[in-house]
């Protein structure tokens, strides 16, 4: 009864278009913000239960909300654009390799011109933008087949497009700055001085980030060019008929999407794992966003956020549950369970419910509005 | 404000002739539309109707014959760029963009209108936020035209299908087209919502001065809407006048209820 919007008239078009019209929905998003942004570091800074390790930074929040938005990224592309995408660890890794390149200084030698290319290191900052903005040139090239091709065939090309760069990160040395081990380290990170070093920083810079993008990344699906990918994955023949045009819509997507995941991946690298190879981006990366915007909701900023959660959260409630309980299971049946979970969730989820989690809150949501007098 | 009878052709069509393989769906026909408008194609299934429109708002190129609109002429264009040029058209089956609702829908008609680019959108702040609304604006008036205000938050697929020919009707509306073409605006429609379409469909022409080329099966609704009819039969033209004169023809009456051998 708490969730009305009787008596919140709106006056002007503006209002009504606002991400959140409903007041009640508003004022839960701005506790949620609150808790996230003064509340979670303040609890971890005392060492305040949940707090008391970093477990829960470090294990849960910090991949939670960077997977969540290479999970938004991912949306972008396949649930908002429908252009099936297998490619989205290797854009991560296009943007973590690049901002790497970057941040410590690119030479390419061009002997046979008789000069190199040589770029100073870069703050990490514009490295990690920049490595956004090449997975998105990536993307342009490898979204260039979604013009001709659809549907799972487009989704084998974007395939080539992960087992490509898999194999170019792990053998061109280049990439790597010819480390011998083929791992590399990420630089220090300073931000304008300020040096991100414990898990609450990193924690905070991460949430930074997410927050801005995913407010950027609605507006973009909310507006005219959202409305142009979602008219090419619904009816493309009827969508080129009131004038879209396949090529810029498409290929918007594809970038727009990298961009995001290409982001997503340098923080990956450089806030998260600190030092990684290739295989932090492999096709198993891939389809775990995959399984998240599906799971979360197809076509919803939100349902990637509880998707991300989802995905991460129940392998740790497999763990956990069985050992609370006193059943003896063994770790193999508790990861081949979580398979089983995750399958036969995601086939329900597609027969019942195409557009996810994200979908079932907004009908809980419809239903709460009526209650307790559906009629 | 219905646009005086003047005689400038909007559309000229000459000498089409569209094949599929063996199949010839059009054959040599030749038809204009005169500005302001409601002019009628009709014939018996398979007749090349749809393949017309097709043909006239670039989805089909034709393999002979020529298509001048708005005093240009061109053999071959691409789909956008006849929506660039004023075509708006709606489906025989409806096609609305199933996951989207109403409102979005015809906003999605407003896309040539978009000025603001991709970095406005992304902060959608001051310009490219005046801009979004000042769409939505025209939109609702759109919506307010078609009596549709109830449904505008409503998910198209879940709106009955006389709702639905509506929004798309809403749709090419939004596109504010020099020409519209609407394929059996009518088709599997029941008296009442026959008679809301054809107030629309008149309204529309009255209103805006909306030149509209449509195709239809019920007869009494193209006699009384249509300025003049264009009849076809197996991809041929078989008559061409004012309601009245086709109604006469021989050749439509033979095509209609056959011949005796």
């Amino acid at each position: 009864m708490l969730y009305r919007e009787a008596g919140q008239f709106k006056t002007n078009y503006a209002e009504d278009m606002a991400i959140f019209p409903i007041r009640q929905d508003r004022i839960a998003l701005a506790i949620l913000l609150g808790i996230a942004f003064i509340g979670v570091p303040l609890l971890a800074s005392f060492r305040i239960w949940p707090f008391r390790t970093d477990y829960l930074l470090w294990a849960i929040l910090l991949p939670f909300l960077i997977l969540a938005l290479a999970a938004v990224g991912t949306n972008i592309l396949v649930g908002y654009c429908g252009q099936i995408s297998l490619g989205s660890g290797a854009f991560m890794a296009i943007g973590a390799y690049s901002a790497y390149k970057l941040a410590t200084g690119v030479h390419i030698p061009l002997a046979w011109l008789g000069f190199a290319i040589a770029i100073p290191p870069l703050p990490v900052l514009a490295s990690i933008l920049l490595g956004g903005l090449m997975a998105a040139c990536a993307g342009i090239l490898f979204g260039i087949p979604s013009l001709r091709i659809k549907g799972l065939y487009l989704a084998v090309a974007t395939l080539a497009a992960q087992f490509f760069f898999d194999w170019a990160f792990l053998r061109l040395p280049w990439f790597t700055n010819y480390a011998p081990s083929g791992s590399v380290n990420a630089p220090e990170l300073d931000f304008f001085g300020m040096i991100v070093r414990t898990p609450v920083e990193r924690y905070l810079l991460c949430l930074l980030f997410v927050t801005v993008m995913a407010v950027l990344a609605k507006n973009l699906v909310r507006g005219n060019l959202g409305r142009q990918w979602m008219a090419i994955r619904d009816m493309d023949i009827a969508a080129e008929l009131i004038g879209i045009r396949p090529l810029y819509a498409k290929l918007t997507a594809f970038a727009v999407s990298s961009f995001i995941i290409g982001v997503a991946g340098a923080l990956w690298a450089f806030v998260y794992l600190g030092s990684w190879e290739p295989l932090a981006f492999s096709i198993d990366r891939s389809l775990e966003l995959l399984f998240m915007v599906i799971i979360g909701g197809l076509g919803s900023i939100m349902g990637s956020f509880i998707g991300a959660a989802f995905i991460l959260i129940m392998p740790i409630m497999l763990n956990v549950i069985p050992a609370e309980l006193g059943l003896p299971l063994s770790t193999q049946t508790i990861t081949h369970l979580q398979f089983i979970i995750f399958g036969s969730l995601i086939c329900y989820l597609l027969i019942k419910e195409p557009h996810g989690f994200a979908r079932l809150i907004s009908i809980g949501k419809e239903k709460l509005r009526l209650w307790p007098f559906p009629y | 404000m219905r646009a005086p009878d003047t005689n400038e052709i909007l559309l000229e069509v000459e000498g089409v002739a569209l094949a599929f393989g063996g199949v010839k769906a059009l054959r040599d026909v030749s038809f204009n539309v005169r500005k302001g408008e409601i002019r009628a194609i009709i014939g018996p299934n398979g007749a090349g109707k749809t393949s017309m429109l097709n043909v006239v708002n670039g989805f089909y190129h034709p393999n002979h014959g020529a298509i001048t609109f708005k005093g240009r002429t061109r053999a071959k264009m691409q789909p956008f760029e006849a929506a660039r040029g004023g075509i708006a058209r709606t489906f025989q089956n409806v096609a609305l963009f199933k996951g989207m609702s109403a409102l979005d829908n015809i906003m999605t008609g407003r896309t040539l209108k978009v000025r603001r680019g991709l970095l406005w959108q992304v902060l959608r702040y001051g310009p490219a936020l005046a801009e979004e609304v000042e769409h939505r604006r025209k939109v609702e008036e759109i919506i307010d035209f078609l009596e549709i205000e109830t449904i505008r938050k409503v998910p198209v697929g879940r709106l009955p299908y006389g709702l639905q020919k509506r929004v798309e009707l809403g749709r090419a509306l939004a596109m504010e087209p020099d020409l519209l073409l609407l394929d059996e605006p009518m088709a599997g429609m029941n008296l009442e919502e026959k008679e809301d379409m054809s107030r629309f469909i008149i309204d529309v022409n009255n209103h805006y001065g909306t030149t509209i080329t449509l195709i239809e099966h019920d007869m009494a609704v193209v006699m009384d809407l249509s300025d003049r009819v264009a009849v076809l039969d197996h991809g041929v033209k078989i008559a061409d006048g004012t309601p009245a004169e086709v109604k006469m023809s021989q050749a439509v009456i033979d095509a209609y209820l056959g011949v005796a051998h």
